[in-house]
Formats: C-alpha cells, sequence, structure tokens
C-alpha cells in the first residue's frame, strides 16, 4: 500500500549495504592478493614485465603532460603574480604546486586512464576467455600468477612516473619563467629552492602518489577480476574503473593533504 | 613480443629515470644545504615580540645566511620568546653581537638580521644573546601612530581654543 513510499527507501537501503558489501570485498581482495605476494617476489621477472607495460610505456604522455602542465601553471601563474609585482617568487609557486598536488594528482589521474584501464580490459578478458579458469584446473593460482605481479609494478611505476611529472614541469615552469618572459635565472632557482623543503614537500608528495598507485591498481585488477564475463561486462568495468580511481584519487588526496599539510 | 632482455633493459632505464628525478628534485629543487651536524652550533636568543618569525626561518648577516632558527619556545618564567638559532660552523660572532627580526620586502617572510659587535671573544655554543630588539608588529605601529596623531591634533585644538579666547 505504502509502496511508493518505501521503494525509494528500500533502494536507499540497497545501494548502501552494496557500497559496504564492495567495500568489505575489495579488502578482503587486497589481503588474498598480498597473501599471494610472495611468487611476485621469488619470480620477480614477472614484476618487471608488467612495470615495462604499465610505467615505461606511459612515460611519453607523463612528460608531454608534466611539461605542458608546467608550461600552463608559468603562464597562468605570471599574470597573477605580476599583478602584485612578485613575479620572480613563480619558481616557488610552481614548483610547490607541482610537488604538493599536481604532480601526484595529475600523474595518478593519466596513469589510472593509460594503465588502470589497460590491467582491467585484460584481466577480464582472461576472465572472460576462461584463462583464468584454466589457470585453477592447472594448479597454479591466478591471484599470484597474474594480479599480483601486475598490482606491484603499478606500486612501483607511481612514484617513479608522479616524481618525472614534477621534474618536467619544473622545467616546464622554467621555460615559460626564464626562456620565455625573461625572469633572471638565479632568482627563479633561488626561490624556488628558499621556498621547497625536502622533507615537507617532496617526501610528503611522493607518499601521495605511493598511496595512489596503491588505490588505483587495486582498483584496477579488482574491477578486471571481478568483471562479468562478457564483452559488455569487460567495457562496464574498464569504465568503472576509471571513473572509481578518478574518484578515489582527488578524495584520498584530500584526506592526505589534511593530514600532510 | 618483445625479448626478456629488452623489457629489463627498458625497465632499468625507467627506474633510472626515477630515481634520477627524485635526486634532481631533492639536490636543485629543495634546499638540502649539505651542512653536516658537526659543523654547526646552537646559541639562544631572547626576543619579547618574535611577530611571524617560523621555525626554519634563515639568521642572515648583512645579509648573507648564515644559520636557520630550529626552535622557538616560550620561556614561561620571564614571558619571553626563547629562540634556538642553529649556526653555520664556519662563522664566529662577538659576544656582544645583536640580534633583531627583520622582514625582507613589504610582505616577505620574516628572519632574524645578526650585527657583530665589537668583543673580541666569540659566541660559544650554548651562549645567549643578550642585545636582542622584537619585530615590528604593524598593528602596534599603527596605534602608536594614532596615539601621536591625536595627541598632536588635540593640542593644536587647544592652541586654537586659545587664540579664539
Amino acid at each position: 500500500m505504502l509502496d511508493f513510499l518505501f521503494a525509494p527507501l528500500r533502494k536507499l537501503g540497497h545501494m548502501t549495504i552494496n557500497a559496504i558489501w564492495r567495500l568489505g570485498y575489495i579488502s578482503r581482495f587486497l589481503v588474498a592478493l598480498l597473501a599471494a605476494s610472495g611468487q611476485s617476489v621469488r619470480r620477480f621477472s614477472l614484476v618487471i614485465r608488467e612495470v615495462y607495460f604499465a610505467g615505461v610505456l606511459s612515460l611519453i604522455i607523463i612528460v608531454v603532460s608534466g611539461l605542458f602542465v608546467g608550461m600552463v601553471l608559468g603562464l597562468q601563474g605570471y599574470n597573477t603574480l605580476a599583478r602584485f609585482g612578485s613575479s620572480d617568487a613563480l619558481g616557488a609557486m610552481v614548483a610547490l604546486a607541482l610537488l604538493r598536488e599536481l604532480g601526484p594528482v595529475l600523474a595518478a589521474l593519466l596513469f589510472a586512464s593509460r594503465s588502470g584501464s589497460a590491467m582491467t580490459a585484460e584481466i577480464g578478458l582472461m576472465k572472460a576467455t576462461e584463462q583464468l579458469d584454466a589457470m585453477n584446473m592447472m594448479a597454479v593460482n591466478p591471484l599470484a600468477r597474474v594480479i599480483a605481479p601486475r598490482f606491484w609494478a603499478g606500486v612501483i611505476s607511481m612514484p617513479v612516473l608522479a616524481a618525472l611529472f614534477n621534474v618536467m614541469g619544473i622545467f616546464g615552469g622554467y621555460l615559460v619563467g626564464v626562456v620565455m618572459i625573461g625572469i633572471d635565472e638565479g632568482t627563479y632557482w633561488s626561490q624556488t629552492r628558499n621556498a621547497v623543503d625536502l622533507h615537507y614537500d617532496i617526501v610528503n608528495g611522493l607518499v601521495k602518489s605511493l598511496f595512489f598507485g596503491i588505490a588505483v591498481t587495486l582498483i584496477a585488477v579488482f574491477e578486471g577480476h571481478e568483471a562479468t564475463p562478457t564483452a559488455a561486462g569487460v567495457s562496464a568495468a574498464t569504465t568503472r574503473t576509471v571513473v572509481t580511481s578518478a574518484l578515489v584519487i582527488l578524495a584520498l588526496d584530500f584526506i592526505l593533504t589534511a593530514f600532510m599539510f | 613480443m618483445l625479448k626478456r632482455s629488452t623489457i629489463d633493459l627498458w625497465v632499468g632505464i625507467f627506474v633510472a629515470i626515477g630515481i634520477a628525478s627524485i635526486a634532481f628534485l631533492s639536490l636543485k629543487v629543495a634546499n638540502l644545504t649539505p651542512q653536516s651536524a658537526d659543523k654547526t652550533y646552537e646559541i639562544y636568543a631572547d626576543f619579547d615580540n618574535i611577530g611571524g618569525l617560523k621555525v626554519k626561518a634563515p639568521v642572515k648577516s648583512s645579509g648573507v645566511l648564515v644559520g636557520r632558527v630550529s626552535a622557538i619556545a616560550l620561556d614561561t618564567k620571564r614571558f619571553v620568546a626563547h629562540v634556538t638559532l642553529t649556526m653555520d660552523g664556519q662563522f664566529e660572532f662577538s659576544r656582544d653581537t645583536s640580534a633583531e627580526i627583520l622582514t625582507s620586502g613589504l610582505l616577505g617572510e620574516q628572519y632574524i638580521g645578526l650585527t657583530q659587535g665589537g668583543d673580541p671573544e666569540n659566541l660559544k655554543k650554548g651562549d645567549t644573546i643578550t642585545l636582542t630588539s622584537s619585530a615590528l608588529v604593524l598593528e602596534q605601529l599603527i596605534g602608536k601612530f594614532m596615539t601621536s596623531f591625536a595627541e598632536k591634533g588635540a593640542s593644536g585644538g587647544h592652541t586654537d581654543a586659545s587664540a579664539a579666547n
């Protein structure tokens, strides 16, 4: 009788339970993954292979994006700082913005869409074509042979890519600030070095990117492993990887920033 | 399919790029000054008011960086700010050196400026600088200016009034 009233509530309850269930499931997945990681350490060549596909092949997009983000920061920063007559602080602004926020976050977003989606699609397709089941039949644990090396490769690659993104961004800011606009080179670097602290800015940024690496790769391999084994299912799982990763990166970034700075 | 050795090579290059990036960030971008612990010494300075001075603020003499502020504490007996300065070991200052809190530029950060005195003996580890002057607090400055302005205005008014009488 009151169905029109209960139906939305029931839907809300279902969504809440589903979300909590997924959270618990992904945590159990992580524990199982860590427990099965022994083989990735013993056969490290498996991880190296995946570092090649996840990390090395992402170099181009990271280098080009980092350079352009740094150049845009240089241009916009100069326009605003020049209004307050403090365009000398451009180097400090570019470096701090990149090291603290933009480097780790943008590198993680790019990594999620470039490598995370590829991981999901690959594992999802392996599941759809019953390769994972075949491995189980041969007494090979797919979690140890397929999933764990990809996970560790992502965790290793992410800080490296973020550091490279930072360097390219700072170089881009230098190109615009010093070479194009003509701020004094010595001032640019000394302002940067005065403002940037090794522990506070650089190490915290790298710790952030490590957390993002864990989150992005975990989501990618989880969605691939849990994909509905059909063409539509793999497609949906890939989409979910990119969307969930992006949201988790931004939420995690807020939490980490609140704790760190 | 790529050969194993090719993959190994590329991953090696990748990791080397990562290490080089972190090294570049630490050495070139951050102020990782190679100040070893045995080459620094600590001295103290008490200020009535440190204004916006922060830990890690530079200590300069004639504008040259000679150390950094390593700790700021409140002396609860005398209620003054007790500032610890970590000085570069290669610079020595006489015992009657004076310290003042200065601001770089109009809105810049605050730092401690040291002015060399004339005492032949130098400050040793653990000594305290006694000649200090506090930070300029803008509100107090404006307050002083306002009171002196008001006093001047009031006395001017009196003379006017007496002239009218």
